[in-house]
């Protein structure tokens, strides 16, 4: 029945029936705005990853308590009446940039130190305890309800371009996205600490050797990992306008999968996969069904692991004997 | 004489609730045992072979829906299922396992995510227009046994913890099986074993199989109990929780997985009056415990063979030294 439908659409494009182009480009610039979010997101795993090995199943409940926090500052604190709208956000952004980089350092000193030279599993283990820790913090402090942000809080700016109508926030934050991504490439790429991040992912022990605090440069790591998804956390807050404590595990988990998408452990390949997976799921769910977005999501992941299993940008590695 | 002990003093401890517990607590031991068979099957997939899989569920909601389809559609009486509803979940694990059992552990650990996340959504959006959507199917019969109807909570735990007592017999043997024996070959080191001969690929996906198999007749025991299936009992969570049960309580031993079973399933009940805190007090405990004992409550240690014996029979009977000619080939 449905795929008669589809089938139906197929070919009233083929005879040249007018395209709805609206649909495309509004799903293409949510698109964007999604896949910026989950790129952020994806870069925390994949650093995280590319020196210890281990998926930071707590990563997406940083994320979480980047949006709660965000909450907290523009809603509770009043900062949107005292700066303005942008400003108040971007100011938001930066606050809590820093107090998720906080929490980063905390969990990584709690959770994954103890087991860095212990079993794989263990530390993934510990990493679900993390996860239900956090998620259960935000819970006791916030309440589990649903929490919206006020509609005030939101600029709903709408821009209007070759005759088509688009939300600015979407912009905005592919935009914001991107910086703070340009940003990350520059520091690693042309700062002394970069350098050194870009040593321990690639040999621990030479790192150590040629006097690198490895300790140092991994809390580092996760500092700036947490702070990437706590800004991703507010992006959500203002563009959906509600979050719960729960919602962690999903974009957790489709972060992740963007970050394997582009290859793990390599930092333009998780900015890839996030565009990539965002583009995928939002078109998926115009075209396809907006109930089966996420199971195609994951399809598309397993598809990419069984076929390249490096990921799309990652070099094939031979295994370690 | 010692040894056997306190195994015969756990089961005799089993026997006893039935008979002095309200029907409440008989519920939460009913759970327990769900989830220590779930558990146990579990356990073979990344206990013995030590392949990191976290969608187990997903093996249980083939053999549930596939039950629950088969009584309300055609009538087969509850138990009856129970085998077909194992087969299906045991082909759905060779279907989805074939493609994917060559990947290393991360990987594989996120495509079995995917795996239950998808085999919920299609549940969800009633696939083949079987499963009816969210709301799942309701009105499942209560299983017979000769005639008998169980129905109340002491009636499941028979059956439940029977199960579980057979499953424990059965998944010892095969600890101590060859097949087993090559399963935790490959967990040690899969390259090894492939050295040595051992078809890991085969091994890993038997493991998937069988493991599969027995979630999938979980699946007619928790629907049974329950009178209706619904996407929400096989949620990422779910598979997480197993997940936790046989790290924690110590992979590749029943024991362990059996007492990880009580503490992760039984223990958030026991503190109920503690609702906010006792998830995150649950958490903490979950990270001290993979710091201070890593290898879970009770670690799996290595199977004890007896070496010169294996070693005198492989040599054949000794020669004779007075005859003085040997007369093996």
């Amino acid at each position: 029945m449905i795929v008669a439908e589809r089938l139906s659409w197929v070919l009233k494009l083929r005879r040249g029936h007018k395209l709805n182009m609206e649909v495309f480009f509004q799903q293409f610039s949510n698109g964007l705005a999604i896949g910026g979010i989950y790129a952020l997101i994806a870069l925390g795993y994949t650093m995280v990853y590319g020196v210890l090995r281990l998926i930071n199943f707590a990563h997406g409940d940083l994320f979480t308590s980047g949006a709660f926090l965000g909450y907290t500052f523009l809603v509770s604190l009043a900062l949107g009446q005292s700066a303005g709208t942008v400003g108040a956000i971007l100011l938001v952004v930066l606050l809590v940039m820093g107090v998720a980089a906080f929490l980063g350092y905390v969990l990584e000193r709690c959770a994954y130190r103890p087991l860095r030279r212990s079993n794989r599993l263990n530390a993934v283990v510990s990493a679900i305890g993390a996860s239900i820790v956090i998620q259960n913090s935000i819970m006791l402090i916030y309440g589990p309800q649903v929490l919206v942000f006020p509609a005030g809080m939101k600029p709903n700016v709408i821009v209007e371009i070759f005759g088509l109508n688009f939300p600015l926030m979407r912009f905005f934050l592919f935009g914001a996205s991107v910086m703070l991504m340009l940003g990350l490439y520059f520091f690693i790429n042309r700062t002394r600490l970069g350098t050194a991040i870009r040593a321990v992912a690639i040999d621990q022990d030479a790192s150590r050797l040629m006097g690198i605090d490895v300790s140092q440069i991994i809390s580092l790591m996760f500092m700036i990992g947490a702070a990437l998804g706590g800004a991703a956390g507010v992006m959500v807050g203002v563009y959906y306008g509600q979050i719960t404590f729960t919602m962690g595990w999903i974009y957790g988990l489709k972060a992740f999968t963007a970050a394997i998408m582009g290859g793990i452990g390599n930092i333009p390949g998780a900015m890839l996969g996030g565009m990539l997976l965002g583009m995928v799921e939002s078109m998926a769910a115009a075209y396809i069904s907006a109930g089966w977005k996420d199971a195609i999501t994951f399809l598309v992941l397993i598809v990419i692991l069984i076929c390249r299993p490096t990921g799309l940008l990652g070099e094939r590695v031979a295994e370690k004997i | 004489m010692i040894k056997a002990l306190p195994p015969a003093l756990v089961a005799f401890l089993l026997l006893l609730p039935p008979l002095v517990c309200s029907n409440y607590w008989l519920d939460v031991l009913n759970a327990i045992g769900v989830s220590a068979i779930l558990a146990f099957s579990l356990n073979l997939i990344v206990g013995q072979a030590g392949m990191f899989h976290m969608g187990h569920a997903a093996f249980c909601a083939v053999g549930a829906y596939t039950t629950a389809i088969m009584n309300t559609a055609l009538g087969t009486p509850v138990l009856w299922t129970m085998p077909l509803a194992g087969m299906a979940a045991g082909f759905f694990a060779l279907l989805v396992a074939r493609p994917i059992i060559h990947l290393r552990g991360d990987y594989l650990l996120l495509v079995t995510i995917g795996i239950v996340e998808i085999v919920r959504i299609a549940l969800t959006q009633d696939i083949f227009g079987l499963t009816g959507g969210a709301n799942g199917i309701a009105g499942i019969d209560r299983p017979y046994i000769f005639g008998f109807r169980i129905y109340k909570p002491s009636h499941f735990y028979w059956l439940i913890w029977g199960m579980a007592g057979v499953t424990i017999v059965l998944f010892s043997y095969l600890e101590r099986s060859r097949f087993g024996r090559a399963l935790n070959y490959i967990r040690e080191d899969n390259l090894a074993a492939d050295g040595i001969g051992i078809n890991s690929a085969a091994y890993k996906l038997g493991a998937f199989v069988l493991g599969a198999f027995w979630a999938g007749m979980v699946g007619t025991i928790l629907v049974s109990k329950m009178t209706f299936v619904s996407p929400a009992f096989f949620t990422f969570w779910e598979s997480v929780v197993l997940f936790v049960i046989v790290i924690l309580g110590g992979a590749g031993n029943l024991k362990g997985v059996l007492l990880g079973a009580f503490l992760v399933t039984g223990l958030p009940e026991a503190f109920r009056d503690f609702e906010g805190m006792r998830m995150f007090c649950y958490g903490a405990a979950v990270i001290l415990l993979m710091i201070f004992r890593p290898g879970g409550l009770l670690p799996s240690r290595p199977g004890d063979y007896n070496v010169a014996e294996f070693m005198k029979k492989l040599a054949g009977p000794a020669p004779n030294p007075r005859s003085g000619e040997d007369k093996r080939p």
